[in-house]
């Protein structure tokens, strides 16, 4: 089963949020949503210097299969993107809260974002 | 709609599948991941289950004259062994189903309808059947289908049949079939696939698919075989250039539009449904009826076209998109779609709609790949 990671807060929408108060939040997608998008070959990140605004889109996961939106899960200015993840999507696949982390945002305000525990019970994650 | 499960399902379950519905039938999509089954199959071997295809044996004196009239090739000219592509189409030349016969016998063949169709085709074949001297049996529920496909599939077969009958395997041709002993049993096996590399499909009951599947498994251990889903099928058969029912045919379309005009046989002298029709569509070209046929469309940049995109030549729509996604052989996105016959000649630059970013393709022959025999 899909790991959820307990030190990391989690939209409905499946982007994982690490923030410590201390720097720019750092944002992936979730090994559960990874996994059910399947193998990922593209993906389109904010630019830096953009602000996302929480509960929108602000780019795109393309696997073989489908295509989703990545939803923003906090509002701010993106700080920085993950270049390796752009020109390596398997990243995501491989190390969804590690290497295939995504984007990095100075938080002015969180959308509403789940524990782990919260997460995991609803998606039928593995914490 | 009820769910339908495979002999096949406690062996995908145990090997970690998910699942997806295809055709009313619970399939597994993938068991790991559907890149790695994809280069499995094109450079290993990948072992499908295929059980949610149709089988309906036609039998009886008027068996070749019958195929004949009910589908749109040349039944009759099949010698005994060997195997053809065919479409059964309706009287306006709509296409019910594509379907692969093999002639078991001077009176005996097995239709291999798709999933979804499979019911539809048997009662299809059951009234044309009217006035011949046939049988029509439709064996789909009791019948399990397995197939080994990619350059290590005749390798890993043969470790199940005994010696002496290795030539019967070796000698086998693409496109024919014949009785083999696998894994101890008396079973009709093909050399056909739909993945554009070499392979095999076993025709297996259903109380004996698991212990082949499993027999199977073990027996390509070596040889780099997996188990392989629903997703690499798909991928590969697009790479392969190979139509599916429901993305490229359909009872809208017809075979001159979606390029299989050398599939129907106006040649045949006898009567068979939808000719007259289809005659008239011979004359007035490919794309007549919607005014677009099927092409093949290579992506320049990275993105993938999905089915249902719109095509475009200068911002207006000239075709939509049946099947695409990124091509895991080439390297490139590729994409089989239905385009204004102006547009449809090789070398045309074309844009495909991504949900309102125009991304540039090119018109290509097909197939996209073609493996090096």
């Amino acid at each position: 089963m899909a790991k959820v990671v307990a030190e990391l807060k989690y939209s409905a929408e499946h982007e994982w949020v690490a923030a410590d108060g201390s720097g720019p939040a750092n944002i992936g997608i979730s090994a559960v949503a990874a996994e059910a998008l399947g193998d990922i070959v593209y993906v389109d990140l904010p630019e830096v210097g953009s602000t996302v605004t929480a509960g929108e889109t602000c780019g795109e996961v393309e696997s073989t299969k489908s295509v989703s939106d990545l939803y923003a899960p906090v509002t701010g200015e993106v700080t920085e993107i993950n270049d390796d993840v752009v020109s390596d999507p398997a990243l995501i696949n491989n190390d969804p809260y590690g290497a295939g982390w995504l984007f990095k945002v100075a938080v002015t305000e969180e959308g509403p974002l789940m524990s782990a525990e919260e997460y995991a019970s609803a998606n039928g994650g593995e914490l | 709609m009820t769910e339908n499960y495979t002999a096949l399902y406690e062996q995908h379950k145990i090997a970690g599948a998910s699942f997806t519905d295809f055709g009313g039938w619970q399939m597994p999509l993938k068991y790991s991941s559907e890149l790695a089954e994809h280069h499995a199959v094109r450079n290993a071997a990948g072992l499908f289950d295929l059980s949610h295809m149709g089988e309906v044996w036609v039998t009886g004196p008027d068996a070749g004259a019958f195929l004949d009239y009910a589908l749109a090739g040349k039944l009759s000219a099949v010698a005994v062994g060997k195997a053809k592509y065919s479409l059964i189409c309706q009287e306006d030349g709509g296409i019910i189903d594509d379907l692969i016969s093999y002639r078991r016998a001077e009176d005996k063949y097995l239709v291999v309808p798709n999933a979804g169709n499979a019911a539809v085709v048997a009662a299809a074949l059951a009234e044309r059947a009217a006035g011949f001297h046939v049988v029509v049996d439709d064996v789909s529920a009791e019948t399990s289908l397995i197939a080994v496909q990619g350059p290590n599939a005749e390798a890993i077969l043969l470790q199940l049949v005994p010696a002496e009958q290795h030539p019967l395997v070796t000698e086998l041709k693409y496109y024919a079939a014949v009785e083999a002993e696998i894994n101890g049993q008396e079973l009709l096996l093909a050399r056909t696939g739909y993945t554009g590399e070499d392979g095999f499909e076993i025709y297996i009951p259903n109380e004996d698919a698991a212990g082949l599947w499993d027999a199977l498994l073990e027996a390509g251990a070596g040889h780099g075989l997996i188990p392989a889903g629903l997703a690499c099928r798909d991928s590969l058969r697009l790479e392969a250039g190979m139509p599916l029912y429901g993305n490229e045919l359909s009872r809208e379309g017809n075979p001159y539009a979606a390029g299989l005009g050398p599939v129907v046989s106006l040649k045949k002298e006898s009567d068979f449904v939808g000719k007259a029709v289809l005659a008239e569509l011979k004359e007035l070209g490919a794309g007549s009826t919607s005014g677009r046929k099927l092409v093949g469309l290579k992506g320049l940049g990275r993105r993938a076209g999905r089915s249902h995109y719109p095509v475009l030549k200068d911002g207006n729509v000239v075709g939509e998109v049946t099947s695409g996604q990124p091509s895991p052989t080439l390297g490139y996105p590729i994409a089989l779609a239905y385009v204004d016959v102006e547009h449809s000649a090789p070398g045309t630059a074309l844009d495909i709609d991504l949900r309102g970013k125009p991304e540039p393709f090119q018109v290509v022959e097909l197939p996209f790949y073609k493996r090096q025999k």
